[in-house]
């Protein structure tokens, strides 16, 4: 029976035949600087065609979920920060939304503007990093990578002087987020997401329509609509594939729906559509946060009735869902009354959009399957969980 | 197609069988096992919810009956509804639940990690291997009775448990912070070190 739906099959080049006595397994990973963490991928190989790619994981698993129900609501907060590493701060809004939920807790409204801005710069580190990793898997070793990572830096710097810690930010509560930021943070930071703009032209300058990128990733890794729906894919690679799924505008999570911004949409779903993405959601996150650091109201940072310690939901179910930079984070809790949930859930954006590398990959040469992992963004805490 | 009644009533219209669910957010369904992959073949093609956003299950604990159930998110992304399903297994031992993998291609790794961590077996799966364990690994981990700090086990290579001569330990949970228990204040809530699940209130468990 067919999996996908009729008419809308793979773009994928048919393998010759002949060569079938001489195919060749390869074993990519788990320590493999390409893999971006402890990732495998099992690869059969037609010369160096890709004919068949088994992903295997599980390597980082450490059962975050049951841990999560062994312990009370508010010490999850910070195990949370160690599912996406790169995107803490947004993992945590994630979470403290499903909660909040549950407990139908109020958020003031410069906590909101917070969390925005915090989810937004949280968006810059990761598609800055990501495009930065890219040029590294097309093989331009390390100075675009290291371009990315000097803007990177400036952003974790900030977060290091708020929260106290660059990428386990641990900033988010129910009801409101942990520190206020001093008006000197918020001048540095607005400072720094007005520059922003110019390391993406200069980025963009040097790379965008560079020969080789346009040659490896154009028409590399494509994914059709139909199939990335299929499979329940969201995020940037949803979008590249030309379908408005983007929860900012959907579910006008937080204070999104004050905002001016638009979502970008790809054409083709091919690789190069997937890197064309991050770039232009950066420059849609710079115009929601320069919204932001001029509208940001004064006022408490956590609703006065919130519960931290001895936090009990009342009994009842939840689904939390927010758009990080990787897809749809979600967290569906459950809660029995007691002051630990009774089933706890990530959903986690990074494991099901690798659902269909094999299908990306197919019949492409075993570099372009680097660099198609490389255009998907997965982290492996996430994955693994 | 429009339909002029909402998607609850219009799913209990169609399956009498269908019960609402407590939800704190979407729309929400109990559906009989059976029953499962026509209300999801209902929801995808009629009231156009073509995401599969999450399949997950919940463990309501080693005495309860029925004690696995089956939880689907789903999503359309024309009329921008949400909506749950849930279903109860049938066995409490051998808990099954139809694939839904003939209608979406995702549900393909959902249901792998269900049963990886739970033991849930969806019937008509192509290819129901373990996700995140290792393939010989012998217990469920998100069961309730499975203790937090683990049991001990055989390495996932029979080479690899011959070489270093120890397999799978339990984790150490002395000094351990990822427990709690309710009641306040903060150092009888949250101790150093606690497993309730063996330790001198009952036998651990094999």
């Amino acid at each position: 029976m067919s999996l996908f739906p009729a008419n809308s099959g793979p773009t994928v080049r048919a393998v010759h035949d002949e060569f079938h006595g001489d195919l060749l397994e390869v074993s990519m990973g788990p320590q493999h600087p390409s893999t971006h963490g402890v990732f495998r991928m099992v690869v059969t190989l037609d010369g160096e065609q890709i004919v068949k790619l088994k992903p295997v994981f599980g390597y980082l698993h450490r059962n975050h979920e049951k841990i999560a129900e062994n312990t009370s609501y508010l010490s999850s907060m910070p195990y949370t920060d160690r599912l996406d590493y790169l995107c803490s701060m947004t993992t945590n809004w994630a979470y403290a939304l499903a909660v909040e939920k549950l407990s139908g807790q109020a958020v003031p409204d410069r906590a909101q503007y917070l969390r925005i801005i915090m989810a937004e710069l949280t968006r810059l580190v990761n598609h800055s990093c990501l495009v930065g990793f890219l040029f590294n898997d097309l093989g331009t070793s390390f100075t675009p990578l290291l371009y990315a990572f000097r803007e990177r830096e400036k952003i974790l710097d900030l977060f290091e002087s708020l929260s106290g810690s660059r990428m386990m930010c641990n900033y988010q509560r129910f009801g409101g987020c942990r520190v206020d930021p001093s008006p000197e943070w918020l001048a540095a930071a607005s400072a720094l997401v007005d520059n922003f703009p110019r390391f993406l032209d200069e980025y963009e300058t040097m790379l965008t329509g560079n020969e080789i990128l346009l040659a490896r990733t154009q028409g590399v890794g494509r994914l059709a609509a139909a199939h990335a729906i299929n499979a329940g894919i969201t995020g940037p690679v949803l979008r590249a594939s030309g379908v408005d799924y983007d929860l900012r505008k959907v579910d006008g999570t937080g204070f999104y729906p004050r905002f001016e911004f638009r979502v970008p949409l790809g054409a083709h779903g091919d690789t190069y559509d997937r890197y064309m993405m991050r770039i232009l959601e950066m420059r849609e996150s710079v115009k929601i946060l320069q919204q932001a650091f001029k509208t940001l109201p004064a006022g408490p940072i956590m609703d006065p009735k919130a519960k931290l310690r001895g936090f009990r939901p009342k009994a009842g179910e939840a689904y939390g869902r927010l758009e990080s930079p990787k897809g749809e984070l979600g967290f569906y809790l459950i809660s029995d009354g007691s002051p630990n949930p009774w089933r706890y859930r990530v959903r986690p954006p990074s494991l099901i959009n690798l659902t269909l590398l094999e299908e990306m990959c197919l019949g492409h040469t075993i570099a372009d399957a680097v660099v198609i992992l490389g255009s998907i963004d997965i982290v492996l805490g996430e994955v693994d969980r | 197609m429009t339909t002029d009644v909402d998607l609850p009533t219009a799913v209990s219209q169609q399956f009498p069988s269908a019960t609402p669910r407590p939800s704190l957010d979407c729309p929400a369904f109990n559906v009989p096992a059976g029953d499962v992959l026509a209300v999801l073949q209902y929801l995808r093609d009629t009231q156009a919810c073509d995401f599969l956003m999450d399949v997950t299950a919940i463990d309501w604990s080693a005495e309860a009956s029925p004690r696995f159930t089956v939880v689907w998110h789903l999503y359309s992304s024309t009329k921008h509804n949400y909506v749950r399903v849930a279903a109860a297994c049938e066995s409490n031992v051998e808990p099954a639940m139809p694939s839904a993998v003939v209608l979406w291609a995702g549900a393909d790794w959902h249901e792998r990690e269900v049963y990886d961590m739970f033991g849930i077996k969806f019937t008509g799966h192509p290819d129901l291997r373990r996700i995140l364990m290792w393939d010989a690994y012998p217990y469920f981990p998100l069961r309730k009775e499975f203790p937090l700090a683990g049991l001990p086990a055989e390495m996932s290579d029979a080479d690899i448990n011959a070489e270093i001569g120890v397999g799978v330990i339990s984790a150490p949970m002395a000094g351990g912070p990822f427990v709690a228990t309710p009641g306040e204040p903060m150092s009888d809530a949250e101790p150093r070190a606690k497993d309730e699940a063996w330790n001198e209130k009952k036998e651990k468990p094999e």
